[in-house]
């Protein structure tokens, strides 16, 4: 039996692992942590003495509420980064994309084979996650199991989308335009450190667009036990809707990229 | 044919090789020899016309034929984040060979480009003709039938450069089709039994090495060097002597003149008759580097 050829790229990406896994894995690691104890804990105690908490938040704590959120974004923030810097490694800085196309593997293949592999590493840093989030008395261990799914579901979709994108651009600052513009701000106000009720009336309908944000919601409610904002399937609708677009546009812009 | 938009690059090329040939791609920078190689490797679509290679459409059979082929590309693009065994690992992997068979051709490729004490560092280190060495024992970890070859030995050392011709050749005694593009014009004549000289995207000569030379060039070159200013003065009185017995042609080069003769001894006398006073004068055979100045670069007198 033939290995599937996405497979064999996944193989390949476990290889680089053995050489890179402390550097990419310890910062994913770390920054949650430290997210958890300054903001979760730190800031968590001035809001969880000021008025009308529980109520505002629908949660026993600001940590309980705010851990779900980060977990979400944390996840999307490792998507994003996996479309980005091994993509335009591949394709420009060294290249190695062109080569692998010399054997059986297609530009598709590669596309897929990342995002398998980005759904491997997004599913051990969501592990670690709800780990250390339990520690912390944030979410509870099983409940945050389920939590992950959502959360890591929708940074898989950003890996996809991000990827597709990347691969038509060929300079890095692009790349750091969008962390800025497009990363930063979604990461900030998806729901993730403060409900998007607070935002603007003009802005909150801007958020219904972003896929994190249904992450958020997801991830919040199978955390905390309650239901979402908008019925499960809408939210999940709109995240998968987005990886339907950023799977279909990625496999041919890799192959328009790649086989010219 | 490959079009890049409005633009041209292989603008259509009628060859064939046969099983177990070596054929080469000669051509200035730009002439569409990396497009025509791409082409045939099954990585760029055609823009028109036939193509088969091994008997597969490179269109239709893409998998299929890249698993036969091998491919060594003008640019390294080895994987920084692997190991020199590694890098041969993961592409080795990507053709779904068995991990055991693998693990001894990898063991019997590194000594054969020489780097089996090298097989744990990683690839950044390396020296270019060692990276350079290191593709070319990727592009036969799958055993191909046909390898592609863009420029395989620039970087490489004379002794890494005679080693690869020597393996190319058992290669190609064991039936391996070789195809391959190169600049340095000993290469050719070593290791093509045929080969085309492409410029512009279209092919303006093919034949053996042997062939190329006799039909294009007289036989004999003399080179003649001149103190700055007095290479102009010269080609003018050489053409005035109009001497078709033992001139056949100039080819001015921006440090020597080349006169092309059939008979070097009487192509001296010519230049002592007009006393030119060069700085250095040398008669050798015409080799295929004349052809390739005269294919596809100016010419003074026909
Ligand atoms: N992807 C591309 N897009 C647009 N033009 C291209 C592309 N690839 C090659 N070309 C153009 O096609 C022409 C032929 O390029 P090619 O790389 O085939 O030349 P070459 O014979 O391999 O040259 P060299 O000896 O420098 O390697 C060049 O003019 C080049 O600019
Ligand atoms: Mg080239």
């Amino acid at each position: 039996m033939a290995t599937p050829i996405a497979l064999r790229v996944l193989e390949g990406h476990a290889r680089t692992y053995r050489h890179t896994w402390r550097g990419t894995t310890v910062g994913a690691l770390v920054r949650p942590a430290l997210f958890l104890t300054a903001i979760g804990v730190g800031l968590g105690t001035l809001v969880d003495d000021g008025p009308a908490t529980a109520d505002a938040l629908a949660a026993p704590t600001y940590l309980a509420w705010f851990a779900p959120g980060l977990l979400a974004a944390s996840l999307m923030q490792a998507g994003s980064a996996d479309g980005m810097f091994p993509v335009m490694a591949g394709m420009r800085w060294v290249g190695t994309y062109r080569s692998t196309i010399n054997s059986p593997v297609r530009p598709r293949d590669l596309f897929l084979g990342n995002l398998l592999w980005s759904v491997i590493r997004i599913a051990v840093i969501g592990l670690a996650f709800v780990t250390i989030a339990a520690a912390f008395g944030a979410i509870p261990f099983g409940r945050g199991l389920l939590a992950v799914l959502p959360a890591a579901f929708n940074g898989v979709v950003t890996t996809a989308a991000m990827s597709a994108f990347v691969v038509t651009r060929d300079s890095p600052q692009v790349l750091a335009g969008m962390n800025r513009f497009l990363i930063l701000p979604m990461f900030l106000f998806s729901g993730t450190f403060f409900p998007v009720e607070q935002l603007p009336d003009a802005i909150q309908p801007v958020v219904y667009v972003i896929p994190l944000w249904h992450g958020v919601e997801l991830t919040r409610a199978l955390a905390l036990g309650g239901d979402p904002t908008l019925p499960w399937a809408w939210h999940l609708g709109v995240i998968a809707a987005v990886g339907v677009v950023g799977v279909v546009v990625g496999t041919r812009l890799f192959a328009r990229m790649l086989r010219r | 044919m490959k079009r890049f938009g409005a633009f041209t690059a292989v603008a259509g090329i009628d060859v064939e090789v046969a099983p177990g040939e070596a054929f080469g791609f000669l051509g200035p920078n730009g002439a569409g020899k990396t497009s025509a190689m791409r082409m045939i490797g099954a990585t760029s679509p055609i823009s028109e016309g036939y193509l088969r290679v091994l008997g597969l459409d490179p269109e239709a059979d893409g998998v299929e034929l890249r698993a036969r082929l091998g491919v060594v590309p003008q640019e390294d693009t080895l994987d920084q984040d692997l190991t020199v065994a590694e890098n041969l690992y993961v592409f080795g992997r990507y053709f779904d060979l068995p991990r055991p068979v693998l693990r001894s051709r990898i063991d019997e490729l590194l000594d054969f480009v020489q780097l089996s004490d090298r097989r744990n560092d990683k690839v950044d280190p390396l020296s270019g003709g060692m990276k350079r060495r290191l593709v070319i024992a990727r592009s036969l970890i799958n055993d191909p039938e046909l390898v592609l070859l863009d420029e395989p030995t620039t970087g490489l050392d004379p002794q890494a450069r005679h080693a690869l011709w020597e393996r190319l050749y058992q290669l190609k005694r064991r039936g391996v089709t070789l195809l391959l593009t190169t600049h340095y014009m000993d290469e050719a004549e070593q290791l093509c039994d045929r080969l085309v000289v492409m410029d512009q995207g279209h092919i303006v000569a093919q034949g053996s090495p042997r062939e190329l030379i006799d039909r294009h060039v007289s036989r004999e070159v003399l080179e003649l060097r001149f103190i700055d200013g007095q290479q102009a003065p010269a080609i003018e009185r050489l053409e005035q002597l109009d001497d078709d017995r033992r001139i056949d042609r100039l080819e001015s080069l921006p440090d020597r003149l080349l006169v092309y003769t059939p008979d070097g001894d009487a192509a001296i006398d010519a230049v002592n008759e007009l006393a030119l006073d060069p700085l250095t004068l040398l008669t050798r055979r015409a080799s295929l580097e004349d052809v390739f100045l005269r294919l596809t670069g100016r010419q003074l007198i026909d």
